[in-house]
């Protein structure tokens, strides 16, 4: 059986490809590695824009990102209806490219937050979320400075009635909670989909929270998803 | 011809603004506790060779809408334009 194909873009200031490309290989994946510059994904059947700080993060996080030669086969893969994750400044870059709505500001603290934390599965309807159970709490790092999720009331109040929030910060047991905010973010919202449910932004990092040698293992549940469904495919 | 551009862009009202917060809280222990409602935006400078005015306006109007500022939570002004030199 040949492995599905999961591409990670790099962009020039990109850090969490590697641990991407490797949680791919972990999860049983076949990881190829994408170079901003390029016009193809090579082939593959899902891409993760990873965390880091492309193009510095100058102007506004993932803005210049946002316009990189890749994007353009992001953007036709993704209308496709094809698997498309974005991870922190992945997250960052799909909002900036529209491909996601909302945006992602400066955490309400300003400071920058690097810690582990508890997301809960708020729907099962996306490609990053179809082996998890309903209400299941993950267990993920994050490390951002920008992760405030903002969007307007109507943006918000049409995430909410179409199932398009994926991932919410909550406690250990599952509650929705300010004090379990760790950014500010607009109802508490930590990931989120498109209307079709193949392109997912979230900020916190599942690439490093799959190996249990090294920390929680809260991220496999997305590779599962993606791999089960892409190898359901293929069938 | 070349113009020069000044482009504003503000966080949008009514979005909180992390750093013009700490900003305003720093101004009272420096002794000025008649300032408030500080926003922190940002201000881009730029030159546009273009044909005539109208053509060097609206491509500025372009860069500023389509990168300098995101929609979503920003809005953008063109400031000001002279003649550049």
């Amino acid at each position: 059986m040949t492995k599905p194909r999961v591409a990670v873009v790099t962009f020039p200031g990109s850090n969490d490809d590697r641990d991407a490309l490797r949680a791919v290989e972990q999860m049983g994946g076949e990881p190829v590695s994408v170079w901003h510059r390029d016009t193809d994904l090579r082939g593959a059947d899902a891409v993760i824009l990873p965390g880091g700080f492309a193009y510095g993060d100058y102007l506004r996080t993932g803005a210049i990102a946002a316009f990189a030669p890749v994007m353009e086969a992001v953007r036709e893969h993704a209308e496709a209806g094809r698997p498309v994750l974005g991870v922190c400044n992945g997250f960052q870059i799909l909002c900036e490219a529209r491909l996601l709505p909302g945006a992602l500001i400066r955490n309400k603290t300003l400071s920058f937050v690097h810690r582990r934390v508890h997301v809960r599965v708020e729907t099962l309807r996306s490609a990053f979320t179809s082996s998890a159970e309903p209400g299941d709490v993950l267990e993920i790092p994050i490390k951002h400075g920008e992760g405030q999720y903002v969007a307007d009331d109507a943006t918000l109040d049409r995430l909410e009635s179409e199932g398009q929030v994926v991932f919410r910060y909550c406690t250990p047991e599952g509650a929705v909670t300010e004090d379990a905010n760790p950014n500010g973010a607009m109802r508490n919202i930590a990931g989120i989909r498109n209307e079709a449910g193949n392109v997912v932004g979230l900020m916190p990092h599942p690439e490093h929270a799959v190996d249990p040698d090294v920390g929680p293992v809260g991220g496999q549940v997305l590779f599962e998803s993606l791999l089960s469904s892409l190898v359901g495919a293929a069938r | 011809m070349k113009r020069r551009f000044e482009v504003v862009v503000r966080l949008k009202e009514g979005l909180l603004d992390p750093q013009g917060k700490t900003v305003e809280d720093a101004l009272p222990r420096m002794g000025w506790t008649n300032v408030s409602e500080v926003r922190v935006g940002k201000l881009v400078e730029m030159t546009v060779d273009a044909e005539d005015e109208e053509a060097a306006r609206s491509t500025a109007e372009e860069v500023a809408s389509r990168l300098l500022a995101n929609p979503v939570i920003e809005d953008v002004r063109l400031l000001s334009m002279e003649e550049a030199g």
